[in-house]
């Protein structure tokens, strides 16, 4: 029973966080178009449901690039760092891994995706790294390097595409096609996500990538929660004198943290650009992938907590996709965008509105001991 | 206690005070009387609600319930401000200085002497020198706060409540900082003023400076009123006892150990400080498996420089530590850690703890990487908790959940003991103890020096870094004084007297003088 209750005394901030975000979002509708407001709020949260077993896959295949991000924007605010440049390495990532995907035909069929969407996040691994780097040995506010690093990243996988025979799809300004070998399975996943149309399947994009960003958010759970690296990352994430004094060498976290960091933003590049049939296309255009900012929102929502953004993931891809349906009662898709945007900035507020709970629960106790000290 | 008495006698009187912080009541009906004129000492343990209750005087808390009169009539102390009408001023024990001003423009901040918005420090002057001489308070006017000494500084704080007319002054904690000299001086001077008809509010623990100064004193323990004595006619135990709810030892038996070989070497170790000057400056000594070696100070003379140092958590500028015999000057902290160097930190919420960990993890802090606890990098939690139930245990930290219980949320005399469970559980070879029962109750610092003791007779190496004369006494073999970054003074404990030390550690004795 207390376990209950101290669970969800963690995760009501989150809620608040959500409530807050829809109620303005209901707000806003009211104002712009009071008719339709109450079926706007409600096709928002019927969100995939809206169109059965397809729309649900569809919450499912645009979770898994956030349920990676967040674990990246996560993974590294435990260890005491922002890394707002999951951006920058998503998009490195999904280089690599439409690079290989188009050029390595020589791997075996059930090999060439797995090598591809290795290669991407090995390409995000070195672009966090570079942040870390400049941290450990240069002082570097990882903030500052990671915003530079994700125009770096956006402009020289634009010129990288533009310079390359074999990548540049010249007539549609983005990348050309991977090869079917490289795109990541359906591993039965279209059997369950589809509605019929008539005798016509309409599928649904949803494929393998759900069931990996999920493993990967059960893996980084286990590293961060149950080895002696998780550990001495949390460590130095929550006091990193105390971790000095421990005698944890704080460089190597650091470097090791955000490479991993930037190896999950990585991944995420690979398992959205590697979607099948035949992959999805980077634009040649000068616009920072939204995924990696994102991200923020999900490891907000999700407190950091590897299970708690993956739920997070799912609910931000619900309302999403929810959003796209909006526009059939004639409101603006970008709603969705505002209410997310509300639902980051109370997020912040998280530790303000989990004292407002505290006090209206009369959980008094736990402060007892801190009032002793200070007396 | 309750002789006839007038209206006038008491200039302040705060009457049944109660005042309720979430979950914990810190004054519980509390009555303080003073009388004009009079030096009225608030004796009590951390925690014991002394703070709370003269913040609640000086405005800075609402009591929940309860009067306060003002030669009495009932007034109201909503902030600061309306303390200072009332002519309550107070020299907080940190102090509230600016310190790129004089002397003269921090006494004046706030009451400002202005003719048509121009500063007219001239009859400002005049009246600070007149007050410095009549109360003896010696200060430079035109000195830079950041220039001169800690006891001047106390002494500006002092001045700043006379400047403004002030009748009830509060002193908390006032002697902390201060030498044995600084400590007589101030006496004095609180002797002075009161004869002068101010009246004194004197919050300590030190009960020998009640027994020197004061009138009378009101003890407090666990948020309720013990008792309101004269001083004259108490005895010190006395005293303690009502402080404490116990009778208790004042003196621990030291047993005699012989000395062993050297652990700690320190040859010449200059460490670089903030400014250009050498925090620590060629410091030599050894400390021996069995002795306790002590070294004091005034704060921020160099002493946690040199701690910080010695456990590698400050770069060695010039010179070596030697520790049994290896040299570790330009080790990590995590070989110094495996070679058998334990250390109490002086900052134990910076260094010591993580505060957002619970009990259990803290006490693995230092052997989480050890073959018991973990397993091919996976961190094996059954024995981490068995660890932590066996020093909870042993060393009897109380929490509310024990193992489980977040460090924060754990009273600062368990957190200490969480600390030294575990520097101790590692069996090391030498303990470096700073200021190790800083901010603690009497009970656990009795605890703590037992524990030190304990730790001496199993043959260990200690070094310990305090400011409180009364530890160094209790506990060490050997004193080294610490003045500007320089071992002034090395002598045995028995030759070792506090007017000796005092002189050292003000450095008016010893090779700089």
């Amino acid at each position: 029973m207390n376990k209950i209750k101290k669970w969800l005394l963690s995760i009501s901030p989150s809620l608040i966080a959500i409530l807050s975000g829809v109620f303005a979002g209901f707000i806003i509708m009211l104002i712009s178009n009071p008719a339709n407001a109450f079926s706007g709020l409600i096709v928002i949260l019927k969100g995939g449901w809206n169109s059965g077993m397809k729309g649900v896959g569809q919450v499912l295949y645009f979770a898994t690039p956030i349920i990676l991000t967040g674990l990246s924007v996560g993974f590294a605010f435990k260890t005491g760092m922002f890394n707002i440049g999951a951006s920058g390495q998503l998009v490195v990532g999904a280089l690599a891994s439409i690079y290989v995907g188009i050029n390595w035909t020589f791997l075996p069929g059930h090999l060439h995706w797995i090598v591809a969407m290795l290669m991407g996040t090995l390409a995000g691994m070195v672009w966090g790294m570079l942040v870390g780097l400049l941290k450990a040995y240069r002082n570097v506010n990882e903030v500052i390097s990671a915003i530079m690093l994700n125009y770096i990243g956006m402009y020289g996988v634009n010129y990288l595409i533009k310079s390359s025979n074999s990548m540049y799809d010249i007539l549609r300004n983005q990348t050309a096609n991977v090869a079917a070998s490289a795109a990541i399975p359906k591993a039965g996943l279209d059997n369950i996500f589809y509605n019929l149309i008539g005798k016509f399947k309409d599928v649904s994009s949803v494929n393998a990538g759900i069931i990996i960003a999920v493993v990967v958010a059960i893996i980084i759970h286990i590293l961060l929660n149950r080895t002696t690296f998780g550990y001495e990352l949390k460590a130095c994430g929550h006091n990193r004198y105390a971790s000095q004094y421990a005698g944890v060498n704080e460089n190597r976290a650091i470097i090791l943290s955000m490479a991993i960091a930037g190896a999950l933003s990585g991944m995420a590049g690979a398992l959205m650009f590697l979607a099948p049939p035949s992959g999805m296309h980077i634009h040649v255009q000068e616009v920072l992938a939204p995924q990696g900012f994102n991200g923020i929102a999900v490891a907000l929502l999700g407190l950091s907590h590897p299970i708690g953004i993956i739920f997070a993931a799912l609910f931000i891809a619900h309302i999403t996709v929810g959003g796209g349906y909006l526009q059939s009662l004639r409101y603006m898709r970008e709603i969705i965008d505002i209410i997310i945007g509300l639902i980051i900035y109370f997020s912040a507020f998280s530790l303000l509105m989990r004292n407002i709970v505290l006090r209206a629960t009369r959980k008094r106790k736990q402060y007892a001991g801190e009032e002793e000290a200070g007396v | 206690m309750c002789k006839g008495r007038n209206m006038g006698e008491y200039i302040i009187e705060m009457l049944n005070i109660t005042k309720d912080f979430p979950g914990i009541r810190a004054n519980d009906n509390i009555s303080l009387q003073l009388k004009k004129g009079e030096i009225h000492a608030l004796l009590g343990e951390n925690g014991a609600g002394k703070s709370t209750l003269m913040s609640i005087l000086f405005g800075l808390y609402k009591p929940d319930a309860g009067r306060i009169l003002k030669n009495g009539k009932e007034v109201n102390i909503n902030d600061p401000n309306d303390a200072n009408r009332l002519g309550i001023g107070m020299v907080h024990q940190h102090f509230k200085l600016v310190h790129n001003f004089t002397v003269l423009e921090n006494i004046i901040l706030g009451v400002e002497t202005t003719e048509r918005g121009v500063l007219k420090m001239g009859a400002a002057r005049d009246k600070v020198v007149e007050l410095s001489e009549r109360y003896g308070l010696k200060v430079e006017p035109d000195l830079l706060i950041s220039d001169i000494t800690v006891g001047m500084q106390q002494r500006v704080e002092i001045l700043k409540m006379l400047y403004r007319d002030n009748e009830i002054l509060i002193f908390d904690e006032p002697t902390a900082v201060l030498t044995p000299q600084e400590i007589e001086e101030l006496m004095l001077v609180m002797r002075g003023m009161a004869d002068e008809g101010k009246s004194i509010l004197f919050i300590t623990h030190k009960l020998e400076e009640i027994k020197k100064v004061a009138d009378r004193c009101t003890v407090l323990r666990k948020g309720k009123m013990v008792a309101t004595v004269p001083v004259a006619t108490t005895t010190v135990e006395e005293m303690a006892e009502m402080m404490v709810g116990r009778k208790m030892r004042f003196t621990i038996d030291k047993d005699e150990v012989s000395l062993g070989k050297p652990v700690l070497s320190v040859d010449n170790l200059c460490v670089k400080g903030a400014h250009e000057k050498n925090a620590v400056n060629n410091v030599s000594f050894d400390v021996h498996e069995g002795e306790i070696v002590c070294i004091v100070g005034i704060d921020g003379n160099g002493q946690s420089e040199l701690a910080y140092a010695i456990a590698g958590l400050m770069d060695v500028a010039s010179g070596s530590i030697k520790f049994m015999g290896e040299d570790i000057s330009r080790a990590t902290v995590r070989t110094r850690n495996d070679l058998g160097l334990a250390h109490i930190p002086e900052d134990r919420y910076k260094y010591g703890l993580v505060l957002d960990f619970d009990l259990q993890q803290n006490l693995a802090l230092k052997n989480y990487y050890a073959p018991e606890l973990q397993n091919r990098g996976f961190i094996n939690y059954p024995a981490v908790r068995e660890q932590a139930d066996m020093l909870i245990e042993k060393f009897d930290i109380r929490s509310a959940q024990g193992a489980d219980t977040m460090a924060r949320s754990m009273s600062g005399g368990n957190q200490q003991k969480a600390i030294i469970a575990r520097e101790i559980n590692a069996d090391p070879k030498l303990l470096i103890a700073v200021q190790p029962t800083r901010g603690l109750d009497v009970g656990a610092m009795m605890y703590i020096h037992e524990q030190l003791l304990q730790q001496r007779k199993e043959g260990k190496a200690i070094l310990l870094i305090s400011l409180e004369l009364d530890e160094v006494f209790q506990l060490s073999d050997r004193i080294l004084v610490i003045y500007e970054g320089n071992i002034v003074a090395q002598l045995a404990a028995k030759d070792a007297t506090p007017q000796l030390l005092g002189l050292y550690m003000a450095g008016s004795k010893g090779e700089s003088a």
